[in-house]
C-alpha cells in the first residue's frame, strides 16, 4: 500500500516494488523500483500504453497502486497534465492563480505569485486572455505557470508538450531546463521523444512495453545550462542511440 | 470584447508569440463587400417573407370567396384591424403583458427548482437515479391530460396557470445542468483532486462555470416553453388575470379574424424576444470565453 509519508532527506520521490493491476485485469505496472533526488531531472520514455501515466497517477496519489509503496511529500506536489487543462472560463491570471486559490492563499499574495510564474514562463502581456485565444505552446505555458504557483520541491510532467510543435517543443525544453535549474525542484518527465529526454534530464529510465518495468537505466552526463546545439553534439547522438537501442528492445 | 494587450519583448518565443498575435486581435472579420453581404445574408429572408405575403394575399382573395375571407383576412387588414387600431392592439399588448409577468413568474420558478434538482442529483448517483424516471414521465405527460388536475387541486386562476407553465419549463433546465455539471473534463476533476478541494469547492469553481454553456442552452429552451405554458395554461383554463391566451379564444369566438392573427403574431414576437433576450444574456455572461469568436 501507498503510504504520503514525508520523504527521507535526500529522496523526494521513491517508487518502490510498485506494481498496478486495474480491476478489469489489465496489468500497467510489474515491480517497479527508483527514487528520485532533490536537483535530480528523471525522464521515463517508453512505448505507448506501457503504464508511463499510470505511474505519475500512483506518484501522485490520484491512483492506489495495488502492489508496493510510494514514498513523498503531496502537500506541494506539481503536476503538469498531458493537456494543458486549463479552466475555459478563467484567464490566464484566474488560471494560473487557481491551486493557491484552493489551498486557501491570500488573495494578494495569490496576484503576487501569479504575476511572477507568468514571467517566469514568457506570457506577460497576456493575463487577461482567455485559453481559447492562446496557441497550444502558450497554454502549455499558462499550464506551467500555475504549477509554479506552489513552488512544489516535486515536479511531475505526463508528456506536456506531446501536442506542440517541433519548433515549440525545443524552446519549452530549454526553457522547462532552465526553470529547473533556477527553482531546484526534483523533476520526473514522461516522454516518447528520445531526444527531449536525452536534452532535459539527469536520467533517463526505458520502460518496456505492458506491463511496463524499468528495463534501462542512462546518467546523462551534459552539464547545465544546456545549449540548444547540444542536439548536434556526437554524445547526445550516440546517448540518444543508446537510448533508442534499449528502447526498440523493449517491444 | 478581448483585451488588446500585446506581447512584450519577454517572449523569448517568437514562433509562438507571433502564432498568438492574430488570435488576440479583435475581429478580423474576412474583407467582404457589403453587396455580397446583402446578396447573401439580407435578401434570402426578406424574399421568402414577400413570398410568404404573396401566398397570404393569394388564398386570402382567390383561394377564399367573399363569405368565407374571414378565415383569412389579408395582410393589410390585418396590419390595419389588429395593430394600427391602437384601442384593438393595446388590448392584444395588455393582455401579451400579462401572459409575460406569470412566463416569468414561473420561469423564475423554474429556474430555482431545476438547479436544486439538478444539483442534488449531479451530487448523488442515488438521487439521480430516483428521480430520473419521474422527470422523464413528468416531460412525457401531455399537458392537457393533466390540466384538468391542475385546476381541481390549485384552482384555475395563476397558481394553476402557474403550475403547467413549471410543469412544461422545468425539464430542460434540469437536464441540461445535469449534463452540464457531469460535462467538466476528467483532467479538471483530477486537479482539483490533487489540490483536495471540497465537494462545495468543486461544484462553484468547476462544475457551475463548466456547465454554463449548457444551463444557459437549457434556459433558452426553457424561457421559450414558459411563454407557451403561459399561453397554454391561460387558454385552457381561461381564468384569471386576462393574458394572451384567452384574448385568442376571444377573438377566436367571435370571429375577428384580424385581431385573431394579430394576436398569433404578437405571441411569436413575444417568443422570439424571450428567446433573444436569454441569448444576450448568454453572451454577456460567457461570450468572453465561450465558442469560437471573441
Ligand atoms: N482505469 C483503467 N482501467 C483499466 N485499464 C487501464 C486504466 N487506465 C489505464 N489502463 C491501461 O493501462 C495501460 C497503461 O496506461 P497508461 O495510460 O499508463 O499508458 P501510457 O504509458 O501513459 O501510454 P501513452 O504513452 O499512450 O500515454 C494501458 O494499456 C491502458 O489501457
Ligand atoms: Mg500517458
Amino acid at each position: 500500500m501507498s503510504t504520503a509519508a514525508a520523504a527521507t532527506a535526500t529522496e523526494s520521490l521513491s517508487f518502490e516494488q510498485i506494481g498496478m493491476i486495474f480491476p478489469d485485469g489489465t496489468e500497467a505496472i510489474q515491480d517497479v523500483s527508483f527514487s528520485i533526488r532533490k536537483g535530480e531531472f528523471v525522464t521515463v520514455v517508453g512505448p505507448s500504453g506501457c503504464g508511463k501515466s499510470t505511474l505519475l497517477k500512483i506518484a501522485s496519489g490520484l491512483l492506489e497502486p495495488t502492489a508496493g509503496r510510494v514514498i513523498v511529500d503531496r502537500d506541494r506536489l506539481g503536476y503538469v497534465f498531458q493537456d494543458a487543462t486549463l479552466l475555459p472560463w478563467r484567464t490566464v491570471r484566474g488560471n494560473v492563480e487557481l491551486l493557491a486559490e484552493l489551498h486557501g492563499i491570500p488573495k494578494a499574495e495569490r496576484a503576487q505569485l501569479a504575476s511572477d510564474a507568468i514571467s517566469l514562463v514568457g506570457l506577460d502581456g497576456f493575463e487577461g486572455h482567455y485559453p481559447k485565444s492562446l496557441s497550444g505552446g502558450m497554454r502549455m505555458r499558462a499550464s506551467l505557470a500555475r504549477t509554479l504557483t506552489l513552488s512544489p520541491p516535486i515536479f511531475l510532467f505526463d508528456e506536456p508538450f506531446g501536442a506542440v510543435d517541433e519548433i515549440t517543443r525545443e524552446h519549452l525544453n530549454e526553457e522547462t531546463q532552465q526553470l529547473f535549474q533556477r527553482e531546484g525542484f526534483a523533476g520526473l518527465f514522461i516522454t516518447h521523444s528520445i531526444s527531449e529526454a536525452v536534452f532535459m534530464s539527469t536520467r533517463v529510465l526505458v520502460m518496456s512495453s505492458r506491463p511496463g518495468r524499468i528495463i534501462a537505466e542512462f546518467d546523462v552526463p551534459f552539464g547545465y545550462p544546456r545549449s540548444p546545439d547540444l542536439r548536434f553534439d556526437a554524445d547526445f547522438a550516440r546517448l540518444s542511440g543508446e537510448v533508442s537501442h534499449a528502447l526498440r528492445g523493449s517491444h | 470584447m478581448t483585451d488588446t494587450h500585446r506581447p512584450t519583448s519577454t517572449d523569448t518565443d517568437d514562433a509562438v508569440a507571433a502564432a498568438a498575435v492574430p488570435a488576440s486581435t479583435p475581429r478580423v472579420t474576412p474583407p467582404r463587400s457589403t453587396t455580397r453581404t446583402l446578396f447573401t445574408v439580407v435578401l434570402p429572408p426578406i424574399i421568402m417573407g414577400i413570398l410568404i405575403l404573396g401566398l397570404w394575399y393569394f388564398v386570402s382573395y382567390q383561394m377564399l370567396d367573399e363569405r368565407r375571407r374571414f378565415l383569412l383576412r389579408p395582410p393589410h387588414q390585418v396590419l390595419d384591424v389588429g395593430f394600427l387600431d391602437w384601442g384593438n392592439f393595446s388590448d392584444i399588448l395588455w393582455a401579451l403583458w400579462a401572459t409575460t409577468k406569470v412566463a416569468m413568474v414561473g420561469l423564475s420558478i423554474s429556474i430555482v427548482l431545476g438547479l436544486t434538482i439538478a444539483v442534488v442529483m449531479s451530487q448523488s448517483k442515488l438521487f439521480e437515479r430516483a428521480l430520473y424516471p419521474y422527470m422523464v414521465t413528468l416531460q412525457a405527460i401531455p399537458i392537457l391530460a393533466i390540466a384538468p388536475l391542475i385546476g381541481f387541486w390549485f384552482g384555475t386562476a395563476t397558481t394553476g396557470r402557474l403550475i403547467v407553465c413549471v410543469i412544461i419549463s422545468l425539464f430542460p433546465i434540469i437536464v441540461n445542468t445535469l449534463f452540464g455539471l457531469q460535462s467538466a473534463e476528467r483532467g479538471m476533476h483530477d486537479l482539483f483532486t490533487l489540490h483536495h478541494a471540497n465537494r462545495p469547492t468543486r461544484l462553484f469553481k468547476l462544475q457551475f462555470p463548466a456547465a454554463s454553456p449548457a444551463i444557459f442552452a437549457g434556459l433558452r429552451i426553457a424561457a421559450g416553453l414558459s411563454v407557451i405554458g403561459a399561453i397554454v395554461g391561460d387558454f385552457i383554463f381561461g381564468r384569471g388575470e386576462a393574458g394572451i391566451g384567452q384574448a385568442l379564444r376571444k377573438y377566436a369566438n367571435n370571429l375577428d379574424g384580424e385581431q385573431l392573427l394579430a394576436a398569433v403574431i404578437m405571441s411569436s414576437v413575444l417568443g422570439v424576444t424571450v428567446f433573444l433576450v436569454f441569448g444576450w444574456i448568454q453572451n454577456l455572461a460567457i461570450g468572453k470565453w465561450h465558442g469560437d469568436r471573441s
